[in-house]
């Protein structure tokens, strides 16, 4: 018989003092602004949000099960899956944990296309957020809008890895082979006409009295709960606290990017808003920065047993056919250890514990998600509020269901 | 890559690192409830004595790292002590990590929760139960997360197992 520990969702006993017109009602898993499979049981009363309890897991995969019998370089595709909207982000943080572990460290070059394609990624990532808020609220059009530049970002995506959302472009000790030609001027020409897209949004959004009246005041946050209750990224800025990774715990060559790291007190749903918005005009800059500097040399690191060899190389030399097979059918052993590596990903802090007991295989890989920390506040900023503005706020902190269960 | 060398043990970590702002808030609170210390990779993880977590985030908590970033759990199977309980905790002052770790015991593993410290470990707490069957004393709330709420058996152990019937 399965052990049955704690009370069972629905029996939840009524809050104090809790009269009996309080009802509880379950908002999802099956619901269009809950962005995934989320379930609310919602206690209100009229329509005045009491209590509330996310319930996770419809998703869980057990991806931090299936890494442990994987090869540390094939646990790269695994990551795509978790956060689907910033698949980039998780491919780096990972690599990054293990390039930790193993001592190793990427060419000049792969960091820096690793940062312009992390920064198009987080486009990506707010784009999508921007339509389906905006869509959750009403405002349609903005949907189609984000949708036809997400489309370019995609289209960039595919130039380079060859998928459009499941990249795995990234590789342990750097990235999986150099881009196209002319893929550093078709980034250009994108971000070229992006700053008048983003203008043309705000022109939709920011001046629409429905929009404001939805979001102003709505899901306030304080700087103190943002920061016990886990909240990271946009939401966290939004409530006035002044921390990015990029800034102020560079990786991959983060420190030679100048940008500025936006803030707002508002601690509202329209204060994520603004945040964002920021956001995508500061990623690009930093995407303008990495086309201007962009060093030459290899996107590999030079470490053959680690590091898959060239086609090219494989038909022409003997030592690389025999890493290659090695590398395929033996995976390369990991120095013992322990790291954490974080990074700031579109949706707040990402970060990934790989625990290795120096064989070929991960012994732990643990996943930090922005997002299952910021679940947990849906509940402070909903209490007291319409029940119609839950979805305003789950829109505001930006959820994907991906990474909360992985 | 040029690494710093390891340094393992509570003495010698001690000594290469005095002036760590953690380390000294827990030398100073209780000396005896740091069990060992290690300095790999530039991160630094002092192992706790598992009575003492509680308190002990809460001293680290006072000494500047105000942000509990992540909670997760190891399973050392076959080997003793089995459990190891990791907590990542984020100073945005001194904009590093540290790692406090707890090692338990196979049968009937239980660790005090840190929910009163920071309430951003109940999710995290909920999770390390469900997949991995620790136990944390104090929890508000602690009922499976991930898997359905009558489930047998903690997926994440390493003697759970992966393939045909259960």
């Amino acid at each position: 018989m399965a052990e049955l520990i704690g009370t069972p969702i629905l029996e939840v006993p009524a809050a104090e003092g809790a009269k009996d017109q309080h009802m509880v009602i379950n908002m999802g898993p099956q619901h269009p602004a809950t962005h995934g499979v989320l379930r609310l049981v919602l206690e209100i009363d009229g329509e005045i949000i009491v209590r509330l309890y996310p319930e996770v897991g419809y998703l869980h995969t057990g991806i931090e099960k299936t890494c442990e019998a994987k090869f540390y370089q094939q646990v790269v595709p695994l990551t795509d899956r978790i956060n689907y909207l910033d698949p980039l982000s998780n491919n780096l943080c990972y690599c990054l944990a293990v390039e930790k572990l193993l001592g190793l460290e990427a060419p000049e070059k792969a960091k820096w296309l690793r940062v312009l394609l992390v920064e198009l990624s987080r486009l990506n990532s707010h784009l999508i957020w921007l339509g389906t808020h905006a869509m959750d609220i009403g405002a349609l059009t903005v949907f189609l809008y984000t949708f036809r530049e997400r489309e370019d970002i995609l289209r960039l995506f595919e130039a380079v890895a060859g998928q459009r959302m499941m990249t795995s472009y990234f590789r342990i000790g750097g990235l999986s082979m150099e881009p196209p030609l002319d893929f550093l001027d078709r980034v250009q020409a994108f971000i070229n006409t992006f700053p008048e897209k983003i203008d043309e949004y705000a022109n939709l959004l920011t001046g629409n009295p429905i929009f404001r009246n939805r979001l102003m005041g709505v899901g306030y946050l304080s700087a103190a709960d943002a920061i016990a209750l886990g909240v990271t990224g946009p939401p966290m800025r939004a409530s006035g606290v002044d921390f990015d990774l990029r800034r102020d715990m560079p990786y991959s060559g983060y420190e030679k990017f100048k940008f500025n790291v936006p803030i707002s007190t508002g601690g509202d749903c329209w204060a994520r808003y603004e945040v964002r918005l920021l956001e995508m005009r500061e990623s690009v800059k930093i995407i303008q920065q990495a086309l201007d500097g962009m060093p030459e040399g290899p996107v590999k690191a030079d470490a053959p047993k680690i590091v898959l060899p060239d086609r090219e190389k494989m038909k022409t030399q003997m030592e690389a056919l025999i890493h290659h097979f090695k590398i395929v059918t033996e995976g390369f052993e990991v120095p013992a250890g322990e790291v954490y590596q974080g990074i700031e990903a579109g949706h707040g802090q990402t970060g990934y514990y790989v625990v290795s007991d120096g064989t070929a295989k991960p012994h732990r890989v643990h996943m930090r998600y922005p997002s299952f920390a910021t679940l947990q506040a849906l509940e402070t900023m909903c209490q007291g509020r319409m029940l119609a503005d839950v979805v305003a706020i789950i829109g505001s902190i930006d959820i994907v269901l991906g990474e909360i269960d992985r | 890559m040029f690494q710093k060398p390891t340094i393992i043990g509570k003495a010698a970590v001690i000594e290469a690192i005095p002036e760590h702002p953690a380390l000294k808030a827990i030398l100073a609170w209780k000396p005896e409830a740091l069990t060992d210390a290690k300095l790999d990779r530039d991160e630094l993880t002092l192992t706790i004595a598992p009575e003492e977590i509680r308190a002990a985030a809460a001293t680290v908590q006072a000494a500047g790292y105000n942000f509990m970033d992540d909670l997760t759990a190891v399973d050392w199977f076959p080997s003793s002590p089995r459990f190891q309980v990791s907590y990542h905790i984020l100073s945005h002052t001194y904009k590093e990590y540290i790692r406090l770790r707890v090692l338990l015991d196979d049968a009937n593993p239980s660790v005090a929760s840190i929910t009163p410290v920071w309430p951003s470990a109940n999710y995290y707490e909920r999770e390390v139960f469900d997949l991995m069957g620790i136990r944390f004393e104090g929890h508000p709330n602690l009922r499976r997360i991930m898997m359905p709420d009558d489930w047998v058996g903690h997926p994440l152990r390493k003697d759970y197992p992966v393939e045909g019937y259960r």
